[in-house]
């Protein structure tokens, strides 16, 4: 449904006379097939916005090419526009309209006759339950409330695909799980999404497949499961604030401690987190007794030690050094 | 057809939310009426008129004028709101013709405008203006075409000063030296050889010498066919010229 190759996006960003150039995305390749909810993963400023603005026509690519609903991007914006719906972070509503005057006026900017649109009005209304305050003011409106009439707008066409910046940033738990149960609707409905989110649980439960953007590069593709397995074995984390106390250890002492712990042998790798360390290990049960062991011969003592599955955040981590949870 | 069908529908829309709220046109009218009852007996007494109606015929044509001049301000920040809020963004990733997305919302400013100029027209009658309806048309006509020209610059001025302050002050940089050098305050007629000479080159001095001969009776003047010419031709420039370009450049905006 959506064929990117080497999409690229470059900023010119002028400040106190001197130019400088800011590579947004530099040639990312993915591809969503129909009916998926597709997940583009990465911290912020790592290129997801760019690259869906790319998608959606707002922004002209510098180079590469993507396709949409086998429309070519490049060539037939305009065609593809037709194809999409499109709902960006921020929102796109004056405080002082209404949600049915905007439904009714979008749907008709898509080509809908003025008794069609109002039509189409009234069942995004139903569909999305904005009956108890769609003729208010949209200033009044919650976080949620505002974030559903987006959807709904961006959704009132329906178009074959749709795409979604950051649907649940800034809203609370169950505005969220209801925000996931809408885009799951969606994807039953036939429409194919791609969305962006910065949130690991987000792309771990409500994505059929991922794409991890770092600095304007894809570092990871596949279902949130492969990605996992490709982390085989267990993550032991290892606190090392001293207990009792909320003073953090020593730089020294943490580096001491990834030095003694990366020599063991059921450690396949360390990464240091400030004062924690996380390591991967195949086996928790038999890694702990081992961990405390060379700890302790150091005369180290850890404050806490908890053992898990790999997460997303643990692949975003083997692949760039980093950690993705704020 | 499809610009006209789209135009229409975003005049409708951004017309719609404006007429929401009474208050604000009200307000809008506080300035250019203060402006006709205060001034005009200023200009009347520098000018040596003797009548009110002499004075409201020369005044009544720069308030117009001033009016199409600065009428661009409150589109440029209203654009600036729009971009902000996401609106635009919205609008235009939607098929909508994107000359029908500027030119209906600088539609909705050309409608406002006129409206004032009428309100401005009719106390002007209250307190001693005499000129036929006919006439007011045509100055209605050079009016909106001002507007058109006068929007459409500060749109192009907001894709290139993205904040409000800044906006500000530039669009007062470019739109007092505009409306000057149109006569708004003192009529050109009585300006210096050279201040005529470059106001020659002013549209909206065309447009203001225009609405004078219309509002003194000499509707079959030259300068009123020429500055409705002028004032035609730089408007579709300028609506192009701005839609072209602000679809072209505003994604650095909001990147």
């Amino acid at each position: 449904m959506i064929e990117a190759s080497g999409l690229r996006k470059t900023y010119q960003v002028r400040r106190r006379r001197k130019t400088t150039t800011v590579d947004a995305v530099r040639g990312v390749d993915f591809s969503v097939q129909r009916g998926e909810i597709f997940g583009f993963l990465g911290p912020n400023g790592a290129g997801k916005t760019t690259t869906l603005r790319m998608l959606t026509t707002l922004l002209r690519p510098d180079g590469g090419d993507a396709t949409i609903a086998g429309i070519d991007l490049r060539r037939a914006p305009a065609q593809v526009r037709m194809q999409i719906g499109f709902v960006a972070q921020q929102g796109g509503t004056y405080n002082q309209s209404n949600a049915r005057r905007d439904l009714v006026h979008q749907a008709r900017m898509y080509g809908a006759s003025k008794s069609a649109a109002q039509e189409q009005a009234a069942a995004a209304i139903a569909a999305f339950q904005l009956e108890s305050f769609a003729d208010r003011n949209i200033g009044t409106y919650s976080g949620g409330q505002r974030r559903r009439l987006d959807v709904a707008l961006g959704v009132i066409h329906s178009p074959q695909v749709v795409f979604l910046d950051e649907p649940t940033v800034g809203l609370d738990p169950p505005s969220r799980a209801r925000m996931w149960q809408e885009v799951r609707r969606l994807r039953d409905h036939g429409m194919t999404i791609f969305l962006t989110t910065h949130y690991l649980d987000e792309a771990d439960a409500l994505c059929d497949r991922i794409s991890i953007i770092d600095a304007g590069l894809i570092v990871a593709e596949g279902t949130p499961a492969d990605l996992k397995r490709e982390i085989s074995g267990d993550v032991v984390i290892v606190d090392l604030s001293t207990p009792g106390t909320a003073g953090a250890p020593e730089p020294v002492t943490v580096n001491e401690a990834a030095k003694v712990l990366a020599e063991q042998p059921c450690v396949r790798s360390c990464e240091t987190i400030e004062h924690t360390l996380r390591l991967y290990a195949d086996s928790a049960a038999t890694a702990v007794p081992q961990v405390m062991r060379a700890l302790s011969v150091k005369g180290i003592e850890p404050g806490a030690i908890e053992t898990r599955r790999p997460s997303l955040d643990d692949v975003f981590l083997a692949k760039t050094g980093r950690a993705l949870a704020e | 057809m499809k610009l006209a069908r789209d135009t229409w529908l975003t005049l409708q829309y951004e017309g719609g939310l404006l007429t929401r709220s009474p208050i604000n046109i009200a307000i809008s009218l506080l300035q250019p009426v203060t402006y006709l009852l205060l001034f005009t007996p200023f200009l009347k007494s520098v000018m040596g008129v003797s009548t009110y109606s002499g004075a409201y015929q020369i005044y009544v044509p720069s308030l117009l004028t001033a009016m199409g001049v600065f009428s661009g301000m409150f589109a440029g920040f209203a654009m600036l709101a729009a971009i902000g809020q996401g609106v635009i963004g919205r609008f235009r990733v939607t098929p909508l013709s994107r000359v029908g997305l500027m030119l209906g919302r600088q539609l909705v400013f050309v409608l406002l405008t006129c409206f004032q100029g009428v309100v401005i027209t009719v106390i002007a009658l209250l307190f001693g203006l005499r000129t036929p309806v006919i006439d007011v048309v045509v100055a209605l006509a050079l009016l909106a075409l001002m507007v058109l020209i006068g929007v459409s610059i500060s749109y192009l001025l907001a894709i290139f000063v993205p904040t409000q302050t800044a906006l500000a002050n530039l669009m007062n940089g470019v739109t007092e030296p505009l409306a000057l050098l149109a006569g708004v305050l003192i009529p050109l007629s009585v300006a210096p050889l050279w201040v005529r000479n470059v106001a020659r080159w002013n549209p909206f001095a065309w447009g203001a010498n225009g609405m004078r001969a219309v509002y003194q009776g000499n509707i079959g003047a030259n300068v009123v066919w020429e500055a409705c010419a002028i004032l035609a031709v730089i408007a579709v420039i300028a609506v192009t010229a701005s839609s072209r370009l602000f679809d072209r450049e505003i994604e650095i905006e909001i990147a």
